[in-house]
């Protein structure tokens, strides 16, 4: 019983990270409607930002966090700027998809190119020191996930229920051709949702990176997994990203312990396929909107 | 106020418009009338910026905004309420009509539009905190007309308010309309009620086959020969 209590707090806060992954997939797609293969990269970035921050200017990674944030906020404003809005009027809706895979691919070599493909640890700095809880011990680092989780997506609830900003961009969701009619400049709400859904991402590489070394492909584990949470809680749904994340956590922490390590994937994905063939629109997703 | 000279438009490789020429004065209250196909909607969708015209010009208050974004012209003051409503299903009334005072212009009288806006439409203070999605049409068109009203228009265009209403609803409908033109904002309305419509309205446009075939004020044209025999069906 305490293995199992255990590895469900494992599990948790292990969601909290995907959490924030996914919210900022879920974002982009429920939003511009564009399934963002180059996610993962842009926290492969991220962490290897993180390394060397740490190992070049001696700082803390989550001192690093808020300055993560702004310049993947600023890569992600970029990408859609001049990679994706050229091709918004495309004939064909899957160019912009197609580019993400380009990105990502680009990126990966690009990483492979100035780093190699060594691993780069982040020096963990008291991240993992745990705090014991009469037999359980939690990871210092992963509580921190999991609050951060917590914090991100109850932060871009409010943006989005209580500011124009926020209210503009679930407009633009709900119906692109009505949106414009009240004034708000589409392609500026797109620019802004790449911006905040790779913000995200700039966070958990910040808190990821002490924990899990950097590599060219280290953004695929993730987000690949970040993608079963989005379909799993609702493409496009923040609350639906949140309680998905804390769901595949406890899957992955479980299923590692009670099936087998190497087969944690193959317990997940298998998930993904019966989410996609018995239950599409996930658990908290309304199907799409009127377009 | 607002002109439109020898505009054409249309959608990819289709001309829906051959040049047409249509003038609303400040105050006033014009329609276009016309078959299904005829390019009503087109004209508004041209005007709301959402359409871009491939020739003439579309000036209001003198600047021309025919090359406009259509968040540039909601900026300048003209706000169309389309057609089917078009409401943000899964946001509540409130925040649609929050949506409709989303330039900076009306965003800081939201507080006082509202109040005026509900006082027009009683029924809709009722509904604010339900879902757009889930009332009924007749409550979906006057939350489309209050959103508009929102953004306080200097010019209001109206696409087939009573489109698919049963008709109690689009009584009411025209009520509003009514109401809202006696408050002096300039109104452009297409409608497929051509009575109601022309005897609403100060002038009245044909549009047939993309191009402007009569002109006159709202209470010439009903007593027109063919127009009373092609849309009144007198």
């Amino acid at each position: 019983m305490e293995t199992f209590v255990q590895l469900v707090l494992n599990g948790l806060m292990l969601g909290g990270l995907f959490a924030i992954i996914s919210v900022g997939l879920t974002l982009i797609f429920g939003i511009i409607r564009l399934v963002n293969f180059a996610h993962g990269e842009l926290l492969m970035v991220g962490m290897y930002l993180t390394w060397l921050g740490t190992s070049q200017l001696g700082l803390h990674p989550y001192v690093l966090a808020p300055p993560l944030v702004l310049v993947l906020f600023v890569i992600g404003v970029l990408i859609q700027r001049f990679i994706l809005q050229p091709l918004l009027d495309a004939r064909d809706a899957h160019v912009q998809i197609f580019a993400t895979v380009g990105l990502s691919t680009a990126l990966i070599n690009l990483a492979l190119l100035v780093f190699g493909a060594d691993l780069y640890a982040t020096p963990s700095s008291g991240v993992r020191d745990s705090l014991t809880f009469g037999p359980f011990r939690i990871l210092i680092g992963q509580l921190v996930m999991f609050v951060c989780g917590i914090v991100v997506v109850g932060a871009l609830h409010l943006f989005m229920e209580r500011t124009y900003l926020g209210r503009a961009i679930r407009a633009t969701a709900q119906h692109r051709a009505a949106a414009q009619l009240m004034g708000v400049d589409v392609k500026r709400i797109y620019i802004i949702t790449f911006g905040i859904g790779a913000a995200c991402v700039g966070l958990a590489a910040a808190l990821v990176a002490p924990i899990y070394p950097a590599s060219p492909t280290v953004g695929t584990y993730f987000v690949l997994t970040a993608f079963v949470v989005v379909v799993l809680g609702g493409m496009g749904s923040l609350h639906g990203a949140f309680i998905g994340a804390l769901l595949i956590g406890l899957v992955d922490s479980l299923s590692a312990f009670y099936i087998a390590p190497d087969l944690k994937e193959v317990v997940i994905f298998g998930l993904f396929i019966l989410i996609l063939l018995f239950r599409p629109t996930g658990l908290f997703g309304l199907g799409r909107g009127s377009e | 106020m607002l002109t439109l000279h020898e505009v054409r438009a249309g959608y990819g490789r289709t001309t829906i418009l051959h040049g047409i020429d249509v003038t609303v004065g400040a105050g006033e209250v014009v329609t276009i009338v016309g078959a299904n196909g005829a390019g009503k909607t087109t004209t508004l969708r041209t005007i709301a910026g959402l359409v871009r015209p491939t020739a003439g010009r579309i000036t209001f208050e003198g600047e021309e905004i025919g090359r406009l974004t259509p968040h540039e012209v909601v900026a300048r003051g003209i706000t169309l309420i389309p057609e089917g409503r078009q409401l943000f299903p899964f946001m509540t009334v409130r925040d649609n009509l929050r949506m409709g005072a989303y330039t900076p212009h009306a965003r800081g009288r939201m507080a006082q539009t509202m109040d005026e806006v509900m006082d027009l439409f009683p029924r809709v203070r009722e509904k604010l905190e339900q879902h757009a999605g889930s009332l009924s049409g007749g409550e979906q068109q006057m939350v489309a007309i209050a959103r508009g009203l929102m953004a306080r228009p200097k010019l209001l265009m109206f696409d087939e308010p009573s489109l698919g209403l049963a008709p109690i609803i689009v009584k009411q409908v025209f009520d509003v309309v009514e109401r809202i033109v006696a408050t002096g904002v300039t109104v452009l309305l297409v409608e497929q009620n051509v009575f109601r419509t022309l005897s609403l309205a100060d002038r009245g446009y044909v549009l047939e086959n993309g191009e402007i075939v009569m002109t006159d004020t709202g209470a010439a044209l009903l007593r027109d020969d063919h127009v009373r025999r092609a849309y009144l069906g007198i």
